[in-house]
Formats: C-alpha cells, structure tokens, sequence
C-alpha cells in the first residue's frame, strides 16, 4: 500500500521536539523522526514503548553463565578430573572459586555481544545495509520529521510550517 | 526540555560551534590531506613496525633463545610488554564506560580516540603470550576446543588460562563497543562524501545507520547496558593479568594486594598515553575546541589520583616486605636490596617516574599546561614499564638458591620485538585518525546545548555569574 507523507525538515531539536508532542496532540500519525544524534525525549514526545534490549542483555548473561559452568563441569570435573596440586577435582563446587574469573568472562562475553547483534537484527544494520534516511543533512544537522498525510496536505503543510518546519516535501512512500 | 547546566562547570565546547561546525570540524581531517608531519612518524611508525615483523619471524623460525631469557629469569621484556600494553588498554574502556555511568560529560570528547589507543594497545599486548608460545601454531591449543589428544582438555584452574578469557573478552567488546559508537560518526561522513569510493567504504563501515528515533532509543539503551557491562570487565582484566603473579609462590609476586594495584597502575599508565596521543592531536588535526585544557586537567586528575593508589600500594609492599623480616624479602623489587643492589637504577626509575614527578601535578599551573602535562605523560609510560620490569625481572633475579642468582640483558630481538610494536601502535592509530571520526560527533552535538561555549556564556549571563573560560 501506498501512502503520501510529509517530510518537515526542522534546524533545532527542542523546536522538533515541541513540534512532535504539536503533531500528535493535533492528530496526526507520525511515521518517522530522523536525527543526527540522541534527542532526550523524543522518545517519550513520540510515545515510543520502552526498549527491551536490556532485558535480553540479562537473559544472554544468564545463558553466558551457565554455558560456563556447564563447560567447566564437563571438561575439569567429568570428563577429565586432573590433579592440579591436590585442588578438589572431584566437585565442581568445592573447586568452584578457580572457575570464577571464567564464569564472570563468558557472561560478559555472552550478555554484551548477543545484545549488541540483538540490536543490529532489529534495527536492522549490518554491513552492506542501505540507509534510508531520505536526506543526507539528517545524519549531519537537520531533523527529519515524516507525517503521514491523510487527505489534509494544505492544512497539514501550513500545521507544520507553523511548528517551525523550515522545509516542506511531499513524498509517495511505498 | 532543558538543557540547563551551572555556569560553574567547564565549557567542554569552545568556539560556539553550530551542529554543522561540528560535523565539518570532525570530518575535515578525513576530507583533507595528509601533511608531510603525519607521512613522516607514519614512515618511521611503518618501519619500525616491519623491523619488528622481522624480529619476530627471526624469533618463531630459530626459537625464543634469541631473546635474552636464562634458566632463572624466565620472564622479562616479552611479560613485561604484554603487561606494560594491556595496562595502557585501560583508560579507553574506562572513560567510555566508567566515566557513561558517572555521567561525565567531559568523556564525550576523547572517548573515540581513548578507545581507539585501547583497542590497538590490546592487539600489541596479545602478541607477546602468543610468541613467547615459542611454537606459534599451536596457539589455538589454548582454546577449549575438542582436540586430537583424546578428552585432554586446557586447565580452567590457571590464571594463564583466565587471561586468555578476560583478555579475548575484553578486545572483543572493547571493539564492539567502539564500533557501534561509530556508526551514527560513520553515517555522517557517508552522508557528506563526495568521491564514490569514499561513499562506498562509509555505507559500508556505517552498516546502513538511518538515525530514526527508535534506532537512536536502542542505541542509548545498549551503550548503557555495555558501558555497566564493561564497567566490572576493565577491572576484571588487570586483576587476572595480576593473577599471573600473585597466584605464584615467588617472593615479591605471591601478594594480595596485586589487583587493585595492578588496576589503578593500569589507569594510571592509560591516562598517561591518553595524555600523550591526544595533546598531540588536538593540534594535528585542529581539535582545540573539542579537547580543551579542561579536558586534559580533568586527566591530569585522575592521574594523580590512580598515582596516588600506586604510591601507596608501593609504601604497603615495601613496608610488609621489611616488616615480615624474612631474607628472600630482601631483594624483591621493592625493598632496600633491590634499591642498592645491581638492578637499583631500575628500582629508582619505578620511584621517580610514577611516585616523585607526577606530584607536580598537585600545582594547579602545571596541571593545566599542555606541555608539562605531555611531558609528565611520557615519564609515566617509562614509569609503568619499569614498574613491570622490576616486577619481572628483580623479582626472578634473585632467588630462594644463591646459585642461581643472576641479571638479565636483552638480545636486539628483545628490543627490536618492542620497538615494532611501538611502530605498529602508531601505524593503528595515524590511520585511525586520517580515516575514523576522532571525536564522538553525535554525541559532543548532544551536549552542544549545555556546555557549548555560546550556551554557557548566555546561562552566565542570565545568571549574573561571571562565565568561567
């Protein structure tokens, strides 16, 4: 489905900002905010949910951690129990506070880089990925701000102009 | 939204700069041309780097009795270089993590390149273990991966082992981290690049980074989140280096207070060569307004700080030393035989270059001075090493058996190995900053409102403050 959008271009970020929470209060249905860098708040002006991604990070340690112990268990204490100079090789537990440096690493190791791929997958970036944001000065110092337009462009255009949109493109979005 | 912040606190951008000033300022080393200063030290970066290739194929082809180890002194410059480097990996993670949790604002302008200088230091570490396997090939046996010896498995209780963990983990989410601070830095040259292969190599490292409001939400989530992570692993990894030791039973080594000394020398050290790098390329690459005198007081401060735990862990192990009244005490690196004994001018240049000198730091004058403070850097680097010489080396010089109480010379492989990565340290980084956003663009322009200089002025002025410069 095709739908018309306008894409208002703005110069500061606390007046796109306000120009969001404007947007919404008046109705109308954000698409996509562009900026060059992280706009406290916009998240929240945009009703955004919360991330989850720290939530995964904590489940990822945990596997980290067990993935950990598991390995250590199998290969010093089932497998292959040697004799490090009379150190317990028959418990994991009474033998536990040598593998702690390990079992700290992996769940490090785990948490960090799962997380990190987790956000790669869902914002999806990754390399040989074609940025779409659809003008070059958004990654430099404008903010992009796409409203879908539902019948309503002249008095939407004029709405936005009024925000302090200090550029007006109507585009056909696929 | 505010953006309020006292008056009182260091402006951290100077020059009133736009958000476009900024994107020009950080992208114009990598637009410009290379001057003939940076051809040279990357000339001489790149040869010593291949001296030191050199050096090292003449090291795996004939074997390590090239270096100048003997039957007592089975460690020296290869443990020292590792540790020296590692240490000086430190402060990148640090201020990037470290000082993200404190909500230091002042990390924004020398995070990139602190772990930048990080991440090429632990690659320069990790060199030495893997040579001084003598047999190179058979570095992967470290790993535990199933193998040909039948269930015979690596041995989780050694501190050599941790360190290959805490080592792999740490250069590899250091990288991480690094890169995916990168990406809105990379997104913004790709956007502004003219030449088509340029382009193509920005699209390519910036892996297609849009900037829309969710992206940036999950972007500040996951540096949060890795910053917390990496906060308790940068400790980590000094304390496993100093596992190495401590976990031994050789007098001068086997001491519990190793970790958190190894730590704060390790940050320490870090600072130091931060110091060294960034006070040189602030005026390189024209980067006055992005690292200002603030910055590098604001370093001078941590140096003294982390000098000051070093001092006193120095105080500690010398006067438990003496105090345990033990003869082997005697003559470990720290005590009154290792100050007048052969090896007393390494005694004395651990003293004064990490204890005596940087407490001209406490003078305000020289704190805030660039060339004190690069001077006073370079002290401490030579410092740390010798730190980790005499660690090494005094302490393995003399012994529990009299006879086999000997020194140790280095061989040219021994300095010829250092001397290359030196070079290839430098070769990293030169390339790094003609090719990489040396700042963090977006997230210098995200405290733009609440220390630019421009800002602070108009707040000093509603204030009725006199604006601190």
């Amino acid at each position: 489905m095709s739908s018309k959008v306008i894409q208002a271009m703005y110069d500061d970020d606390d007046v796109l900002v306000a120009a969001v929470k404007k947007v919404r209060e008046n109705g109308n249905h954000i698409e996509e905010v562009f900026t060059p860098f992280p706009v406290h708040g916009l998240d929240k002006a945009m009703g955004l949910k919360e991330t989850r991604l720290a939530i995964t990070a904590f489940i990822y340690g945990v596997i980290g951690i067990s993935f950990a112990v598991w390995m250590m268990n199998y290969m010093m204490i089932d497998d292959w129990p040697q004799n490090f100079g009379g150190k317990p090789n028959f418990s994991y537990a009474e033998n536990m506070p040598a593998f702690v440096p390990i079992m700290f690493e992996l769940t490090v190791f785990f948490a960090a880089h799962l997380m990190v791929l987790t956000f790669y997958m869902r914002s999806k970036i990754w390399p040989f990925q074609t940025a779409h944001n659809p003008d070059p000065r958004t990654t430099s110092h404008m903010f992009l701000m796409e409203v879908i337009v539902d019948g309503n462009e002249d008095e939407l255009s004029s709405f936005l102009k009024n925000s302090g949109a200090v550029e007006l493109k109507v585009v056909e979005k696929k | 939204m505010s953006h309020y912040e006292s008056p009182l606190r260091e402006t951290l951008i100077l020059g009133d700069k736009s958000y476009l000033d900024v994107s020009n300022d950080i992208a114009a080393p990598i637009e410009g041309k290379a001057n003939k200063m940076w051809w040279i030290v990357f000339s001489i970066s790149l040869v010593a780097f291949l001296w030191g290739i050199g050096a090292i194929i003449y090291t795996i082809g004939t074997g390590i009795g090239v270096w100048g180890l003997n039957n007592k002194i089975n460690w020296a410059w290869d443990i020292t270089n590792f540790v020296w480097w590692v240490g000086i990996g430190h402060a990148g993670t640090l201020i990037s993590a470290v000082l993200l949790l404190f909500r230091q604002k002042w990390r924004m302008g020398i995070n990139r390149s602190a772990e930048a200088m990080t991440i090429f230091a632990v690659v320069q570490a990790g060199m030495f273990p893997i040579i001084h396997m003598g047999r190179v090939w058979n570095a992967p046996w470290v790993l535990p991966i199933p193998n040909q010896f039948g269930s015979l498995w690596t041995n989780f209780n050694s501190p050599l082992l941790w360190d290959v963990f805490a080592i792999s983990t740490y250069l590899s989410v250091s990288l991480v981290f690094w890169w995916t601070g990168l990406l809105p830095d990379f997104a913004m040259i790709r956007d502004r690049a003219t030449k088509p292969f340029q382009k193509k190599i920005y699209s390519l490292l910036s892996f297609g980074w849009s900037g829309t409001a969710k992206d940036w939400q999950r972007f500040e989530e996951v540096s949060l989140v890795l910053a917390g992570l990496a906060t308790p692993l940068v400790l980590s990894v000094h304390t496993i280096v100093s596992f190495d030791f401590a976990t031994s039973v050789i007098p001068g080594w086997h001491s519990t207070v190793y970790p958190p000394y190894f730590v704060a020398g390790a940050v320490f050290s870090g600072f130091a060569m931060v110091q060294t790098l960034l006070i040189t390329m602030r005026k390189v690459s024209n980067l006055e307004a992005y690292i200002t005198r603030d910055h590098i007081e604001n370093m001078n401060k941590v140096i003294l700080v982390t000098g000051g735990i070093v001092a006193v862990a120095y105080l500690s192990e010398f006067f438990v030393g003496w105090y345990s009244g033990s003869s082997y005490e005697d003559f470990t690196y720290l005590s009154i035989g290792a100050a007048t004994g052969p090896y007393w001018w390494a005694f004395w240049a651990l003293i004064l270059c990490n204890s005596v000198f940087p407490q001209l730091l406490w003078i305000k004058k020289f704190r805030r001075s660039f060339l004190v403070s690069f001077i006073m850097s370079i002290i401490i680097n030579i410092g740390m090493w010798f730190e980790r010489f005499d660690i090494i080396v005094i302490n393995l010089s003399r012994g529990h058996l009299p006879s086999t109480w000997t020194q140790f010379s280095p061989t040219f492989v021994d300095i010829s190995i250092y001397m290359g990565t030196i070079g290839f340290f430098f070769v990293l980084f030169l390339l790094y900053a003609r090719t990489f956003p040396v700042v963090a663009q977006a997230e210098v322009k995200s405290i733009l409102k609440s220390s630019g200089s421009q800002f602070k002025r108009a707040m000093a002025k509603e204030e009725g403050k006199e604006y601190r410069k």
